[in-house]
């Protein structure tokens, strides 16, 4: 198969660490956009980003970013920035050299490499602590500096590890609203979060992962819509809530109706969702209820997470 | 002009420029190296085992002021500082020296887990075995020559004009000469060893102390066996005869004399082996820093 160009491809990939597996058999192709990792602790995360940034060497498969390996590093790390999970930082070091040297090893001159090495640490909000050293950062300055570094040399694909640990809510905002606005210059930005909330709501994309394998990945949407066995629950806030209930009740694909305790809405459980859509239709046409809104109430990452993987506890 | 403009230039001009790439990528790693790592107080073993001869020519130096040195002096002094550059230099201040610095090139990075920085970068990965390898090379070399070269002043200054004579219309500065070669090789050799053991091994110490034990005793296999050593071409190297007998003679035997210019060419041809070999290592190299 001929990589593509613009796509980030894992061709049967499996990573074994001795007797342990990492992740095995994973396939799939990434498009440009927010790409998110979801999965409880060593369900394969993090590898699947050492992986595609040649970290570790995959024991099966081949992976392609933007049709390159890490084997081609000079041309593969232009294109790829990675803030990896780990926490440690050359000794001495302060927040600009951190950023400035690498930039000097990408082959910038000194004038571009402090430029971009500025501009980074603007975007990241650290420009007012560079020239301090970074063992006297909080661990939200470090998550920052780091993500500064990534994101210094303009890549096209942005890889990050947890990347909301350890950040105050302003910042936790403002690193969100980073990787929307690089997510749509058409790049890719690959994240592993367990924040399942603000993952659900930036994410083109989702990749669920447990004990290695991918157990399902595409839109969430869609996701949800291939989760055949679990009824899907939908919420309709409506006038006549006891009616509406009632005829819910009727249809075979209906599983449960819980009238919502202010008596302004119900919850439906359906196998069908479509179906239930349409009887919706007849009576809101018939003028028997009245309907304000209308909304899935589980296809959200965590519960689409909760139900392939069965964890009460949720990724983390 | 923009980011996106500058990262194309930069791209453009690795492609048509890579060995200037290469050179400014070494460089960088020279000078981040020596910076962030070398030049430490933490390094301060690796000083002392540099200057404690100088330390203890010194002492000498003052205790004796005040008895007079003459030639015969001279020739039992010049004896002693051949055994201190071939006894203690070659066989222990630089091999553990060595040890020190370029194995913690690479496993003292894993140990601070900050070595995923290093593979993160435009850099190849041979590139970086070369720069790192350089940092350590300036490092041992400017320490142990600043070192053998104040030992060499302090030995025959006291001497006074026939110390003068001895090292400028005799064999002194020939012999220097033979010394700070001698002693840049030894810092090269070992350091090639010493940063293929520390890409081969979690912990290097105890092949550290195999090759210092085959370092000792490959004297009395055949020369073929002791090419792959680096003590085997410093030997031939060096320019006074050490008069030892019974086991220390092991240390200093020549058994086949080959002629300086090869002596120096083998030890490059060993070092740059070894450092292939590194830099084959370093391909296979994986960041599994909970496996440390």
């Amino acid at each position: 198969m001929t990589p593509d160009a613009r796509q980030i491809v894992f061709e049967n990939v499996s990573k074994f660490y001795g007797e342990v597996l990492g992740v095995n058999k994973v396939n799939f192709t990434l498009k440009p956009g927010i790409t998110s990792l979801v999965g409880p602790n060593g369900s394969g995360k993090t590898t699947l980003m050492n992986l595609m940034t040649g970290l570790i060497r995959p024991s099966r498969g081949a992976i392609y970013v933007l049709g390159l390996t890490p084997q081609q590093p000079i041309e593969f790390f232009r294109l790829v920035g990675y803030c990896t999970q780990f926490d440690s930082f050359p000794t001495g070091t302060t927040g600009y050299d951190f950023i400035y040297w690498p930039l000097r090893l990408h082959g910038f001159a000194h004038d571009q490499a402090a430029k971009l090495t500025d501009e980074a640490l603007q975007r990241a909000g650290m420009a007012q602590v560079a020239r301090r050293k970074v063992a006297g950062y909080s661990k939200g300055m470090r998550q920052r500096i780091r993500l500064a570094q990534a994101i210094a040399h303009h890549p096209s694909v942005l890889v990050l590890d947890e990347p909301l640990n350890g950040l105050d809510p302003m910042a936790r905002a403002e690193s969100i609203a980073l990787f929307e606005a690089i997510a749509k210059q058409g790049m890719h930005v690959i994240i592993s979060s367990h924040i399942l909330e603000e993952v659900d709501r930036i994410s083109d994309r989702v990749v669920l992962m447990s004990s290695g394998y991918v157990v399902a990945e595409g839109q969430i949407r869609e996701v949800r819509r291939e989760v055949r066995d679990h009824p899907m629950q939908i919420l309709v806030r409506c006038s006549n809530a006891a009616r509406l209930a009632a005829a819910a009740f009727e249809l075979d694909h209906v599983v449960e109706v819980k009238i919502l305790n202010d008596g302004q809405g119900v919850l439906v459980r359906t196998r069908d969702a479509e179906q239930f859509y349409l009887l919706l239709n007849k009576i809101v046409s018939g003028g028997l209820v009245e309907v304000d809104a209308v909304a899935p109430a589980d296809d959200d990452v965590n519960s689409i997470y909760q139900y392939l993987i069965g964890s009460d506890r949720g990724p983390a | 002009m923009s980011a996106q403009d500058l990262a194309a230039r930069a791209q453009e001009w690795a492609k048509e420029q890579p060995w200037r790439l290469y050179g400014s990528q070494i460089s960088i790693l020279v000078r981040n190296e020596l910076r962030r790592n070398l030049f430490t107080r933490r390094r301060i073993g690796i000083y002392l085992l540099a200057w404690v001869p100088v330390l203890v020519i010194l002492t000498h130096v003052i205790v004796d002021r005040n008895h007079p040195a003459g030639s015969p002096q001279i020739e039992a002094d010049t004896q002693v500082l051949a055994a201190i550059v071939q006894l203690y230099y070659f066989r222990l201040g630089i091999f553990f020296a060595c040890m020190a610095i370029f194995t913690w090139l690479f496993r003292g990075e894993m140990v601070e887990r900050t070595l995923h920085y290093q593979f993160l970068v435009p850099v190849k990965r041979e590139v970086l075995v070369v720069g790192k390898f350089l940092a350590g090379s300036v490092v041992a070399i400017v320490l142990f020559e600043t070192a053998v070269l104040a030992c060499f002043y302090l030995m025959y200054s006291r001497f006074g004009s026939t110390g003068k004579s001895y090292v400028f219309d005799g064999p002194g500065l020939g012999q220097l000469g033979s010394y700070l070669l001698v002693t840049a090789l030894a810092c090269i050799g070992y350091g090639a060893v010493f940063l293929a053991l520390s890409l081969l091994f979690k912990n290097p110490i105890v092949p550290g102390v195999v090759i210092m034990g085959w370092e000792t005793i490959a004297a009395i296999f055949p020369a073929w066996a002791q090419m792959l050593t680096v003590t085997f071409y410093l030997k031939h190297l060096c320019p006074v005869t050490l008069p030892v007998s019974g086991a220390l003679a092991v240390f200093t035997i020549v058994a086949e004399p080959v002629p300086p210019f090869f002596a120096v060419l083998g030890l490059f041809l060993l070092t740059i082996t070894i450092l292939a070999l590194s830099c084959f290592l370093i391909h296979r190299m994986e960041i599994t820093y909970t496996a440390e």
